[in-house]
């Protein structure tokens, strides 16, 4: 796969670090109970089709973005803002 | 036709070439109604569905499948058995699974090829070796077997590693456990479905799930692409496709799908005898009966269903592969392909009741769902028997995130594609 | 008897370059331009090898990637190499061969027993049998099935061999140089894309390569010199494409063994691009498949084009007669070739009526044709002797070679890696392409076009489309040779035998499965295409059943009764042919398999006598030669010398993080358990992290530099977990905060110096520094300007002793090194290495790796005092989830042995005294060392309930080496407990 970083452009997969669903809203630092925090945490929606997912160009600019793609073909709908 | 497999009946076929064989399982219309329905004819379903009849008299059971029988993970691994487990919760059940497979072969008659050649997980510095300790420590305080190696005692065994000082990460020592090994991974699913087949379980394949028909929080059939079937309680056993499944009757879990890589060599004589893991990285071999080395490493790292690797980590299991075993280089890679399977955030699998009444959780495997799927079975089956967790799986519940009970056998923190 | 010939002339050999290979110990000779497996048959070697299970004799079968039967041996010692087909093997000068799976040779092989006994070898006959008498019982026969299983021989010594990886980039790749290629290559290259077109053979032209005429040959040689001539084309022979993965990414691999690569100067003997492609062109095209009847595997069997191919292009003709089985008019074109070679030829062709104009022609030659018939069966056990005809002219034809045409299965691999599954095409009888990725496009034969003139203008539109998507507009297309006729093709498929004999019918050559094993595996109810292939290995060898497949399906599909399209197909995996892992690891091996990182201080450790042991991707300095040559003992006089006088340590690897803004503090009161939002500047203060599940993710130190700019030290495991969760959290969760994070870990370096004589030792090494213990107490820090260069001080202690970490860039990392030792030398101060200071913290009560696993809490570590219960940090809320606070949890505990002759071990497991030894214990010693303080062994561990039970006794059992020591339950601060030391 070629992931699009929105800083460097088009880049190998093997320059990032992948880092999970990002289509779930992190509670806002300070709030958010035990529950709030372990459905956060732990559970996924894990769909087959359309994943907006966090990546890190982890050996290049070290930019973190959310990017649109699809778990069931691997086809990349780009950078979500 | 000889329904009992034997030297015999197979010199009873060579002497008349034209007697037939009789299927090895049936392939029965579905009725409308079963007493248990099992999503999923991989091997964890086809043992419950065996289990279900043989361990609790159930025999109106169904076992659906969307595709043929063993087209999922049974069929996509690398073969693999052990019990080299040390976290309370684990280590019971993985050994009751590596007992269940001693006896295999002889439980379904059909030769599964339960070959314990042994384990050696390699070592890669003192630290390492003490970590190591600690686990077959605690195996063999649990009556399971284990040794530890020291280098010469693991070159001695292993001479074509690389002993050279070229070698990255030199070898330290190992820890072995000798009833580990390999089984013929498709023979387990066709083994389970003949023997649960005899016992009048019905073996549906091509027939995909739908939907779940539940009412007032309690489950009683499946919608699936061969019309409605009826069922006094559901058991899904999809691992890959876990999430999926179980979001059609209302569930979100703590399971993303991954997936793993697995590679083989072309055939060639005898050379590797054992099963070998690495401690630099993940990476595992062993050569098949057939003659081809058989070897993965981690997953891709990000969830997907498309069951193709990336090449970037076929590059790393390859450099695994050359560099622990430099010989490996000349030969060549006939077949890579690739499994979904379920990863959760403590790598450790789920066998429980849900929210909704009479429907059943078997998923949540991540690396061992092939080596614990005798266990799984027969745990399942009682779980879905009596409606309460075997106890041997009290610890895979699904609510133990919230209570802070993971089971984390490897210590690599909450993130599924971490594990 | 003569089987096969060389030709007096013609074929693409070079006459003037003899070459000589080496055979199983003999000389073989032949050209340049050979292959193997032609130089075998021109020395009229037909019987070549043994079938993998009944060791049935065999031949070469093919002419190219295909061949089931043809495998061979290569090179000697630690350069054997098994199983390769020689169809695909340049012969050159120095080759050397083998023949493998057979014993004493192919031509006399006691193992073919196995074919007397085939009637128990069926398919799956080990799923059936060899379970008895006991459970154990396979582990009986399993030797004996495995030592009978496999090809070749591998060696075990190390590949001499090196491999080399790129990565490229094009417009256009063209996968394939036949008609269609060569059309696509030059049309996509006269538009000025940047082209590269990829050949496996060793040669450009495909199928051209095969033929007689001339007309033909020239426009190859036009098309492959225009090709030549564009700076903007790259064209590479011996050059698989062997896989296309997401994001048009093709693998390609170049052999060069024919080169007899020198590893030694830097040659490499393949090479592996990683090409990403604009746009890709399959011209793939079509591998012929066998026909199935009665002994269709004696050797001289073969398929029909390779008779051409070897004829034409090698020069290698039937000696008496050739019979050739066919099922379409492609045969006809052989035919005509023989004939013109001057073998006699017979057709023997499964339709009943064969066109006018194939009549005239063949009839012009001298062929005989049979309408309406097939094989029967073929005679002859080493070798054909005559074939027995069956259908409408059931005669027997004496003759030495059988060529089999029984159509064409064109090569889809490629376009079904993507997940594109092919379709069943009831013209071509075989599965094509079924559709494209978008910048993906198929010509020629893989496409089901076989035609020339057809292929070509294919080729071209399919090169001007793939130029035009990857962005390039006007080009000029190529067109066909003048003369060109498009002869046809119809096919009449035989999947069945018609007339076949009850010899064994192969469908699988390689793996040796017959047409009764489709049958029993269709009766046992294996009747999926993947349970099919499972159950017989179809298509499971290294041909990975290019010939055999479809055979197979088509046979199923007729005993199930439906469609070939019902029945579908296997998937195409890649590789598309075997791999060499070599290859694939490329110069990623032994000890370039993973980077090494160096501490600036490498040098003088391994000057000084430093002894270096990994850590991760480190290499650190273990421990120094002046306190022996044993990493047992050594580690104890460092210990002692830093308890005593002063000890200077290397902690360049620790990660360090410069953390910069207005909002820096409250950032790192977020992050740690414990307040930051208050630390003054010159302040250093320890800190814990936890993840999002509350568990402990990492421990470190953070000092205030000035108001607004921190400097963070982490573990040297988690330097780079870290670096990462802080980018995470500033840049998509936290953006209200205006924060700056730079990792500065390979930046700087760091060295402790420790021991009562530190401050000492620092003082002459910084004369002009105030150290006193009033303007740099403990846990404080400052920047000093020295020799021009900023020193960063930070008064804080890790061994529990009066010890400050001194940090200063990387460049000058040494030099500062080598004048503390210098300028302190009368205090004593010697290097200490990593072994000391892991065995220091100990002794401190410190925890480290082995207890910072991601399995503990705060409160496991002893440490949940350090949270601040008002403010907000992360991983507070799952910090009280339900079990982990249940107070026996294993927690952290000194430990202390109490019977002096024993040793104490990590990986210990723990019970109370009184516990039966069995089980998961109570807990286990994490970290263990020899106290120099307490003269005796001392550990850290987690224990069920913690310091509940200081002071009671409890048992350490090591049961992988029968050992049990009985312990003491302390506080895990085995020294110091007050701090006196520290504040010294």
């Amino acid at each position: 796969m070629m992931l699009p970083c929105p800083h460097c452009g088009d880049r190998d997969v093997s320059e990032f670090r992948y880092g999970g669903d990002a289509s779930k809203e992190r509670p806002a630092h300070g709030t958010g109970d035990l529950q709030t925090w372990n459905d956060y945490v732990f559970l996924f929606e894990n769909p087959k089709g359309p994943h907006t997912e966090y990546w890190q160009h982890v050996l290049g600019c070290r930019r973190w973005f959310k990017l649109a793609r699809n778990t069931a073909t691997n086809e990349i709908g780009g950078v979500v803002s | 036709m000889s329904k009992h497999y034997s030297a015999l009946a197979l010199a009873r076929h060579a002497l008349d070439p034209d007697m037939p064989w009789p299927k090895a399982w049936e392939s029965p219309e579905p009725k409308s109604s079963y007493d248990v329905v099992i999503v999923g004819g991989g091997g964890h379903g086809l043992a419950t569905a065996y289990y279900l009849a043989k361990n609790h008299g159930i025999t109106n059971v169904a076992v659906i499948e969307k595709s043929y029988i063993g087209s999922g993970n049974v069929g996509r691994n690398t073969t693999l058995i052990r019990s080299n487990y040390m976290i309370g919760g684990n280590t019971a059940f993985f050994e009751h699974s590596l007992k269940l497979w001693e006896g295999l072969s002889h439980e379904l008659n059909f030769n599964c090829m339960v070959s314990q050649r042994g384990q050696i997980v390699l070592a890669v510095n003192p630290v390492q070796m003490d970590v190591f300790a600690r686990r077959g420590n605690t195996m063999r305080l649990n009556g399971i077997d284990a040794e530890l190696l020291d280098a010469g005692e693991v070159r001695k065994l292993l001479p074509y590693l690389d002993w050279s000082r070229d070698a990255r990460w030199p070898i330290h020592g190992a820890i072995m456990q000798p009833r580990a090994g390999t089984v013929r991974h498709d023979a387990v699913a066709w083994g389970y479905a003949r023997a649960a087949s005899a016992l009048g379980v019905h073996i549906i394949e091509n027939c995909e799930v739908t939907g779940f028909v539940i009412n007032d929080g309690k489950v009683s059939g499946v919608d699936t692409s061969r019309g409605r079937i009826n069922a006094g309680k559901v058991g899904i056993a999809v691992a890959g496709h876990t999430s999926h499944v179980a979001k059609m009757a209302g569930l979100k879990l703590p399971v993303e799908s991954h997936i793993l890589q697995a590679f083989v060599t072309e055939p060639i004589k005898p050379i590797v005898d054992n099963v070998i893991s690495w401690g630099a990285e993940l990476f595992y071999l062993s050569q098949s009966d057939k003659g081809g080395l058989v070897f993965g490493g981690h997953i891709d790292g990000f969830n997907t269903y498309t069951q193709r690797g990336q090449f970037n980590r076929i590059q790393t299991v390859a450099e695994c592969a050359v560099s622990l075993m430099p010989f490996i280089s000349r030969l060549r890679m006939l077949r890579h392909w690739g499994g979904i399977q379920d990863m959760t955030p403590d790598g450790s699998p789920f066998i429980s009741r849900t929210p909704v009444k009479n429907l059943y959780l078997n998923g949540g495997w991540c690396y061992q769902g092939f080596k614990a799927t005798p266990a799984s079975g027969w745990t399942y089956s009682h779980t879905i028997a009596h409606d309460q967790e075997h106890e041997l799986v009290r610890d895979f519940a699904l609510d133990r995130f919230e209570k802070g009970k993971e089971l984390d056998e490897f210590g690599l923190g909450n993130w599924t594609y971490k594990q | 008897m003569t089987t096969f010939r060389r030709l007096p002339k013609g074929g693409r050999i070079d006459r003037a370059k003899p070459v000589s290979a080496r055979f199983d110990g003999k000389s073989l000779g032949g050209f340049a331009g050979d292959t193997l497996a032609s130089a075998l048959l021109a020395n009229d070697k037909v019987l070549v090898g043994r079938s993998f299970k009944y060791h049935r004799p065999r031949g070469i079968v093919a002419a190219g990637i295909e061949e089931p039967n043809g495998l061979f041996t290569l090179g000697e010692g630690a350069t054997t190499e098994p199983n390769v087909a020689a169809t695909m093997v340049d012969l050159v000068e120095g080759l050397v061969a083998k023949t493998q799976n057979a014993w004493p040779s192919a031509d006399f092989d006691l193992m073919a027993v196995n074919s007397i006994l085939s009637p128990l070898f069926q398919s799956g006959f080990y799923y059936k049998t060899l379970m008895g008498p006991s459970k154990g019982s396979w582990m009986f026969y399993e030797p004996f099935i495995r030592k009978a299983a496999g090809l070749g021989k591998a060696t075990d010594l190390p590949d001499p061999d090196r491999y080399d990886m790129r990565f490229a980039f094009c417009d256009v790749l063209v996968i394939g140089s036949g008609p269609a290629g060569l059309a696509a290559a030059l049309t996509a290259g006269r538009s000025g894309a940047r082209v590269v077109l990829a050949e496996q053979d060793s040669d450009f032209g495909g199928s051209l390569l095969s033929g007689n005429d001339a007309e033909h040959e020239a426009w190859r040689i036009a098309c492959v010199e225009e090709l030549k001539g564009l700076s903007n084309v790259e064209a590479f022979t011996r050059t698989t494409v062997q896989g296309l993965y997401d994001g048009n990414l093709a693998v390609l691999v170049e052999n060069r063994s024919h080169l007899r690569p020198d590893a030694k100067k830097g040659e490499a003997r393949m090479l592996l691009t990683q090409l990403r492609a604009k746009a890709i062109v399959m011209a793939t095209g079509a591998i012929e498949r066998p026909l199935v009847f009665s002994n269709n595997d004696r050797p001289g069997v073969m398929l029909a084009s390779a008779l051409r191919t070897y004829a034409n292009r090698y020069a290698v003709a039937p000696d008496k007669r050739a019979v050739i089985a066919a099922n379409n008019d492609t045969a006809y074109q052989v035919a005509l070739d023989l004939a013109d070679a001057g073998v006699p030829v017979t057709v023997a062709d499964h339709r009943a009526a064969v066109s006018a104009d194939i009549l005239s022609r063949a009839g012009a030659k001298g062929i005989a044709i049979f309408p309406g018939s097939g094989i029967f069966d073929v005679e002859g056990s080493k070798g054909v002797k005559r074939v027995k005809l069956g259908g409408t002219h059931a005669v027997t034809i004496e003759c030495d070679v059988v060529g089999m045409a029984g159509g064409w299965s064109p090569v889809v691999h490629l376009s079904s890696h993507g997940g594109i599954k092919p379709k069943y095409d009831e013209a071509v009888a075989g599965f094509v392409p079924g559709g494209f990725a978008p910048s993906h496009f198929g010509a020629g034969a893989m496409m089901g076009t076989f035609g020339l003139s057809a292929a070509v203008a294919e080729g071209a539109n399919a090169g001007a489309s793939a130029a035009s998507s990857a962005g390039f507009g006007k080009t000029r297309p190529i067109y066909a040779p003048e003369h060109a006729t498009d002869r046809t093709y119809a096919i009449l498929p035989t999947w069945t035998p018609a007339y076949s004999a009850k010899g064994k019918a192969f469908v699988d050559f390689q793996s040796d499965v017959t047409i009764k094993d489709v049958k029993t595996a269709h009766q046992e109810g294996y009747r999926s295409v993947e349970h099919l292939k499972r159950y017989t290995t179809l298509g499971m060898g290294t041909d990975q059943g290019k010939t055999s497949n479809i055979n197979a399906l088509a046979l199923m599909a007729e005993y199930r009764g439906i469609t070939i399209p019902e029945a579908g197909t296997t998937t195409f995996r890649p590789p598309y042919a075997p791999l060499t892992m070599g290859a694939i690891a490329g110069r990623t091996v032994g000890a370039h398999f993973r980077p090494v990182r160096l501490s600036p201080l490498n040098d003088w450790h391994a000057k000084n006598g430093g002894i270096f042991i990994d850590a991760g991707l480190w290499k650190r300095a273990w421990y120094y030669a002046w306190a022996g040559n044993s990493p047992e003992t050594a580690y104890v006089k460092e210990m002692e010398l830093v308890r005593r006088g002063v000890g200077l340590a290397d902690v360049s690897t620790l990660g360090k993080i410069d953390i910069q803004g207005p909002d820096a503090a409250e950032f790192l009161n977020r992050v740690y358990v414990n307040g930051f939002a208050k630390l003054p500047v010159g302040k250093v203060r320890y800190g814990v992290m936890l993840n999002d599940d509350g568990i402990v993710l990492d421990d470190g130190t953070t000092a205030r530099i000035t108001e607004n700019q921190f400097y963070m030290t982490t573990t040297t495991a988690q330097a780079g977990e870290v670096m990462s969760w802080l980018e995470y959290l500033l840049q998509m969760h936290w953006p209200e905060l205006n924060v700056q994070v730079a990792s500065l870990t390979d930046e700087w370096a760091g060295m402790a110096v420790s021991g009562p004589k530190a401050r000492e030792a620092l003082q002459l090494a910084f004369p002009e520094a105030d150290l006193s213990d009033a303007a740099l107490p403990y846990m404080g820090c400052k920047d000093i300007r020295f020799d021009g260069v900023t020193v960063r001080l930070l008064r804080m202690s890790f061994s529990g002793e009066l010890a400050y970490e001194v940090h200063v860039a990387a460049d000058y990392a040494i030099s500062l090194w080598e004048h503390i030792l210098k300028a302190a030398a009368s205090t004593g101060i010697k290097p200490y290495g990593l072994e000391a200071l892991a065995s220091l913290r100990i002794e401190k009560g410190h925890v480290a790796g082995l207890e910072l696993d991601h399995r503990n809490t705060l409160d496991d570590l002893g440490l949940g005092k350090m949270a601040g219960k008002e403010k907000d940090y992360v991983g507070k809320a799952l910090r009280f989830r339900e079990d982990c606070q249940r107070p026996e949890r294993w927690s952290l505990v000194g430990l202390e042995l109490m019977e002096p002759d024993k040793k104490l071990r990590g990986g210990s497991i723990l019970f109370a005294a009184t516990d039966e030894i069995k089980g998961h214990g109570r807990g286990y010693i994490t970290s263990v060392t020899w106290s120099t303080e307490l003269n005796k062994f001392i550990a850290l561990g987690l224990f069920d309930g913690g310091l509940k039970h200081e002071g009671e006794e409890i048992i350490a059992a090591f049961p992988l080496k029968n050992e049990q020591a009985r312990l003491k339950i302390v506080s895990p601060h085995f020294i110091d407990k007050e701090g006196a030391r520290l504040h010294a």
